[in-house]
């Protein structure tokens, strides 16, 4: 896994305003879409539009995603090969399967061929939106080694399930958890869906911790107001850091006094308990883009 | 390059620019609206001309109504106005 990104926030691609201003919203990552957020009409614009903020802005620390349009229609193709010579972080493919991916990946390696870029530095995620993208995700990953994870697309699944997508996301707990899973045994990133309701932010913060007590390590957002509540909810708790320092801290000295079990507060510290604190710091500093672990004392 | 078919690009929203081309044999043309144009107006016509420059074109009228639009939304309506040009022109 290259980077944790808690949120991914959506613009739509042909916004001007939305687009020279998206830096200030703190989102890990930034989605300019190309997409559903783009009428037929406009599609050609939205891309040049897309192209032109890439050469002219720095979007750091936000990582820059773009959603092109799937690549079996007329803008697809084009819309990565104009893209990619502006070298987005990340291409982001709907409608994924594996031909889409293994597609995209061909696409890009002769953009960075041509534009001497880094090989596979631009790097993929997967939309899964369909019940045969949730069937095949294996292969979807397995498609390219550019892929960095899968978000999965809520609205299109149910849609494409013919079930109703209801705010209690009950409705998507496979789909959630089979990716989850799956991005977990490959060490890749799983983004949940995006909660619609701009307005609920109560269901938002059920939704996330949903999202995160099934696996997901991030999450989509449609309005820069969600990014407080999904930042919050996958964000460990103050008191886990601390407790994951304090066992850290402990566990180096123990190993230089030559233990492999030693007890903090009373309760046993063992392997995975120190595995456990490591990937907690380890989350945190990511996040906050600081080392923790080699500052423990 | 002389632009052969009309098109426009871009919108009349806040941070935007429609930018409108029309054949002409004369000449690169400039006629801009701006609330900023006092301000500017020198500017965004450079940005406009540059544009038009690099992507060869050497003969239109620009009818330019700009609602705040920075450099890089300038240059993209006016490239995706000259592809849309090229293509056959879309004027609606």
């Amino acid at each position: 896994m290259n980077r944790f990104y808690r949120s991914m926030l959506f613009i739509p691609g042909n916004n001007p305003g939305m687009i020279q201003n998206a830096s200030v919203f703190d989102a890990d990552a930034l989605i300019f879409d190309l997409e559903d957020a783009v009428s037929i009409d406009e599609k050609d614009a939205a891309r040049v539009l897309v192209s032109m903020a890439l050469e002219t802005f720095d979007f750091k620390p936000s990582v820059c995603i773009v959603r092109v349009n799937p690549l079996d229609t007329v803008w697809g193709r084009e819309d990565v090969l104009q893209i990619g010579k502006y070298h987005p972080d990340i291409i982001l493919v709907p409608k994924a399967d594996p031909e889409a991916i293994g597609t995209c990946h061909a696409l890009l390696q002769d953009i960075e061929k041509e534009n001497d870029f880094k090989p596979e530095s631009i790097r993929i995620i997967a939309l899964i939106e369909s019940a045969y993208g949730v069937e095949c995700a294996t292969e979807i990953i397995k498609g390219s080694s550019r892929v960095d994870g899968i978000l999965l697309g809520g609205e299109d699944f149910t849609a494409d399930m013919q079930i109703r997508r209801t705010p209690e996301g009950r409705e998507l707990f496979y789909a959630r958890t089979r990716l989850a899973t799956l991005c977990r045994a490959y060490g890749l990133q799983f983004i949940d869906t995006p909660y619609t309701d701009v307005n609920d932010l109560e269901g938002l913060t059920f939704d996330v911790r949903e999202a995160v007590s099934l696996g997901a390590t991030g999450k989509a957002a449609i309005n820069p107001r969600q990014l407080e509540a999904i930042h919050r909810g996958f964000e460990p708790m103050e008191s886990d850091v601390h407790w994951a320092a304090e066992v850290v801290a402990t566990w180096q000295q123990a190993k230089e006094e030559g233990k492999g079990v030693f007890a903090l507060h009373g309760k046993m510290v063992d392997a995975p308990v120190f595995a456990r604190a490591e990937k907690i710091l380890k989350q945190v500093e990511a996040v906050r883009g600081e080392e923790l672990i080699n500052h423990v004392e | 390059m002389i632009i052969q078919n009309p098109s426009c690009a871009g919108a009349m929203e806040s941070n935007d620019i429609l930018i409108m081309l029309h054949p002409s044999e004369d000449g690169v043309q400039i006629q801009l609206e701006s609330k900023v144009k006092k301000q500017f107006g020198r500017r965004i016509e450079s940005v406009i001309k540059t544009t038009l420059e690099q992507a060869g074109v050497t003969s239109t009228v620009v009818i330019a109504r700009d609602k705040g639009a920075l450099d890089y939304t300038i240059k993209a309506r006016v490239i995706t106005a000259v592809n849309r040009s090229l293509g056959g022109g879309s004027y609606e």
